[in-house]
């Protein structure tokens, strides 16, 4: 089962690989983890997405809220929540019919051309992390010569009656 | 360090004087700060980038000894013993590199036991960290997982607060050990130094606010279980809950077990103990919670030794475990009544809610302790004695008479330390010290030389074995510069002995390199020392041996010779059902 937990925690030298350590000391599992400054410059927020049970998770938050550096833990898939993974996915695509089906797939995924040249494109995705995935998997008749991808974000809902589908269809 | 005070006024009181913020150099402000925190002892050894610390420690040498350890292991050890001697925070400071790897072990040992240490390590110049310079290594990164915080000070502006911090963070909720690396052109950085208080830091990650209602259930609970037993553990110790214990578990009548790590939490001798839980504890005790219906889990946990297989632990009862760190709530079992809190904050709430309750006559758990004695009288703990060799156990209950059963035992790791544990009952809380969570060999003998530091005038006696007496021995020259009566008593059996025992149950008796015959002569290393040795190797010479060193004033090693072979019993096989002990 996939969780997406988010942390913060100082923003100070050595705080984050004290959260990486614990992670692969105590055997979790690290899926994704992305990390960024929160409104407050001195206070880093990160989010991590791993797997396990239900005993994992309790564990992994209560390990990391025992940290001295870390002020909050919660896991935010235990509640209605909004989730972003962007990729930037290098294709070669030849002019002609073949650019014409990456646009119509561009169109379809709303993803973004961000970057041309007579045989390559860069594509911008952003969404649900399957989202993302479907998206990479749609265009692997084609080469795909490098992809990045960011890692997913996280945060929870404030609307009061909501789901991923349909913000999804909202336009995300 | 007087001369760069400055005094702003001609005639300024003696407060002002104090108050006044003074510019010193990383090194002052380093050991103003330890002395600000309370901090007279240090064991430390110093290298190239703690020079200007030690500039500081001599400068400062009336208001810190200093004790100048042989090996940076030690220091640790010692400062680990000091701590659990006496609950406070023990301190250690060693060179960068070299030093900084020696000091991992003891670190690491902390760690797993909840010790609170503040461990200073020097570091190669903040310009050249990176570079492979001349004794770095990344000290903040090998000492990451073992250790409750640390910190990799790069600015001197830094230091005072840092070390305010560590000591609150190694003393506070859970203690532990903390680590300062200090590159070494921060302590020769000039700052101000304000000498203030340390300040009181109310984090909620630390200080929790105690379930009451959770805790009245449980109580609730207590009082209708049938065969209720109390599972004790270092958290009683560590957060001084032994009269709350008794107070309570006299109230109700329940039976106590403690671990390795509670023992002297709970009187050994008391009637309402069961002796200690786990692999090698009483038959008594393993029984008792295999077949109980509620464990009441109090500053435990719930460790591989003594659990057993974890299906089988307690397979029956319902659990209240109460403990400071909410992460070994649940982390192998999960109770039934979770309750995060100091063992001492949450047994005194539990005594205030019994004061207003009826508990119901003496015979309400009458059954289960019938039961209990019966178990207790069809197996005891038990030793024969001979009368050509020494038995191990022998050892122990002769040092008991011998000590009247009031010394602080520091034991080392194996089957000595399981006999002193099983053979020597334990008044008081932080009168047995060992090494628990990580069993380090060569932890016995530093750590009861910093037990005794703590202790000066109490009877503190070492109980190692011939190896983990070999691991550390360099320690007792320190003894002697320092004039610390450090008793030694080294149970020799010529075997790294715990391991030879399961080489004999579990592997057919292939006794693979655990044979130490060759040794040396521990009287005459003793005598090279200019320590007092003494041997005893016949059952007649124990007691008259035991109690020479013992009355001597200065450091005595004891070579007691005992039987080869002899094994710890009870003993439940790893990964086995403790309740299937293999008794003898």
């Amino acid at each position: 089962m996939r969780h997406t937990i988010s942390i913060i925690v100082a923003n100070q030298p050595g705080e984050m690989s004290r959260i990486v350590g614990l992670f692969s000391a105590r055997g979790f599992n690290i899926e994704t983890i992305s990390v960024g400054k929160t409104l407050d410059p001195n206070w880093s927020k990160a989010t991590i997405v791993t797997t396990g049970d239900e005993r994992t998770v309790e564990q992994i938050i209560k390990q990391c809220s025992r940290l001295a550096r870390v002020r909050d833990v919660k896991e935010v898939t235990s509640l209605p929540h909004i989730e972003r993974e962007m990729a930037l996915i290098n294709v070669s695509v030849q002019p002609g019919t073949e650019r014409q089906e990456v646009m119509s797939l561009v169109e379809i995924f709303r993803a973004k051309v961000v970057d041309i040249s007579h045989d390559k494109m860069i594509l911008e995705a952003s969404g649900t992390m399957e989202k993302v995935e479907t998206f990479i998997e749609m265009l692997k008749p084609l080469v795909i010569n490098e992809i990045t991808r960011s890692g997913c974000v996280a945060i929870n809902r404030i609307s009061p009656v909501s789901t991923d589908e349909q913000a999804d269809a909202a336009g995300a | 360090m007087r001369d760069v005070v400055e005094i702003t006024t001609t005639t300024p009181s003696v407060s002002a004087v104090e108050e006044a913020p003074s510019t010193m150099r990383g090194a002052e402000i380093l050991v103003q700060g330890l002395i600000k925190n309370g901090v007279d002892t240090i064991f430390g050894l110093p290298g190239g980038a703690v020079l200007h610390i030690y500039d500081a420690i001599w400068r400062f040498r009336d208001d810190i000894t200093h004790y100048l350890v042989r090996h940076e292991q030690g220091a640790v050890h010692a400062a680990g013993g000091y701590a659990r001697a006496s609950g406070r925070v023990g301190v250690a400071l060693v060179t960068s590199g070299p030093g900084a790897t020696n000091a991992v072990t003891g670190i690491a040992d902390a760690y797993m036991d909840s010790i609170p240490l503040v461990v200073i390590t020097g570091q190669v110049p903040t310009a050249v960290i990176g570079t492979d310079a001349f004794q770095e290594v990344d000290t903040f990164g090998i000492t990451l997982p073992i250790v409750k915080h640390s910190y990799l000070v790069r600015d001197v502006s830094h230091l005072e607060a840092v070390i305010d911090e560590a000591f609150h963070i190694a003393a506070s909720g859970k203690p532990g050990p903390v680590v300062i690396d200090i590159p070494k052109d921060v302590t020769a950085q000039l700052c101000e130094f304000r000498g203030d208080r340390p300040p009181i830091y109310g984090d909620e990650t630390w200080e929790r606010s105690l379930d009451i209602e959770t805790l009245a259930l449980a109580v609730d609970k207590i009082l209708s279980a049938k065969k209720p037993v109390f599972y004790v553990g270092g958290g009683v110790v560590t957060s001084g809950a032994a009269d709350a214990l008794m107070a309570v578990v006299e109230k109700l009548g329940v039976p106590v077990t403690p671990t390795l790590m509670g023992l002297g939490g709970f009187p050994t001798a008391h009637p309402q103990c069961l002796g200690m839980l786990g692999m090698h504890g009483t038959y008594t005790a393993n029984m008792a919670v295999a077949e109980s219906d509620l464990l009441i889990a109090i500053g435990v946990r719930f460790d591989d030794r003594v659990t057993g297989k974890l299906a089988e632990f307690a397979p029956n009862a319902e659990v209240i475990h109460i403990d400071i760190d909410a992460s070994n709530i649940g982390k192998i079992r999960k109770p039934q009544y979770p309750v995060v809190s100091d063992a001492n904050v949450a047994l005194k709430a539990i005594l205030v809610q019994l004061e207003t309750i009826r508990i119901e006559g003496k015979d309400r758990l009458g059954d289960w302790w019938t039961t209990i004695r019966e178990w207790q009288a069809a197996v005891p703990l038990f030793c024969e004695y001979s009368d050509d060799v020494i038995k191990p156990q022998q050892v122990i209950e002769t040092l008991h008479e011998v000590t009247n059963g009031d010394a602080v035992i520091v034991a080392d790791v194996g089957q000595h330390q399981m006999w002193a544990a099983q053979f020597y009952p334990f008044k008081r809380s932080r009168q047995w010290i060992n090494s628990g969570g990580l069993g380090t060999m060569g932890f016995g003998l530093p750590a009861a030389m910093g037990a005794q530091i703590a202790l000066p005038g109490q009877q503190v006696v070492a109980v190692v074995g011939d190896g983990g007496f070999q691991m550390t021995n360099q320690e007792i020259i320190t003894a002697i510069q320092y004039k610390v009566p450090l008793k030694v008593l080294i149970m020799n059996n010529g075997y790294l002995g715990m391991v030879r025992q399961w080489q004999e149950m579990f592997y057919d008796r292939a006794y693979s390199e655990v044979d130490l015959s060759i040794s040396p002569d521990f009287v005459k290393l003793a005598e090279a020392y200019g320590a007092q040795g003494l041997r005893a190797a016949k059952p007649q010479e124990l007691r008259a041996v035991l109690a020479e060193g013992l009355a001597f004033d200065g450091v005595t090693i004891m070579d007691i010779v005992v039987s080869k072979e002899e094994n710890v019993f009870p003993i439940v096989p790893v990964g086995g059902a403790s309740r299937n002990m293999i008794l003898k």
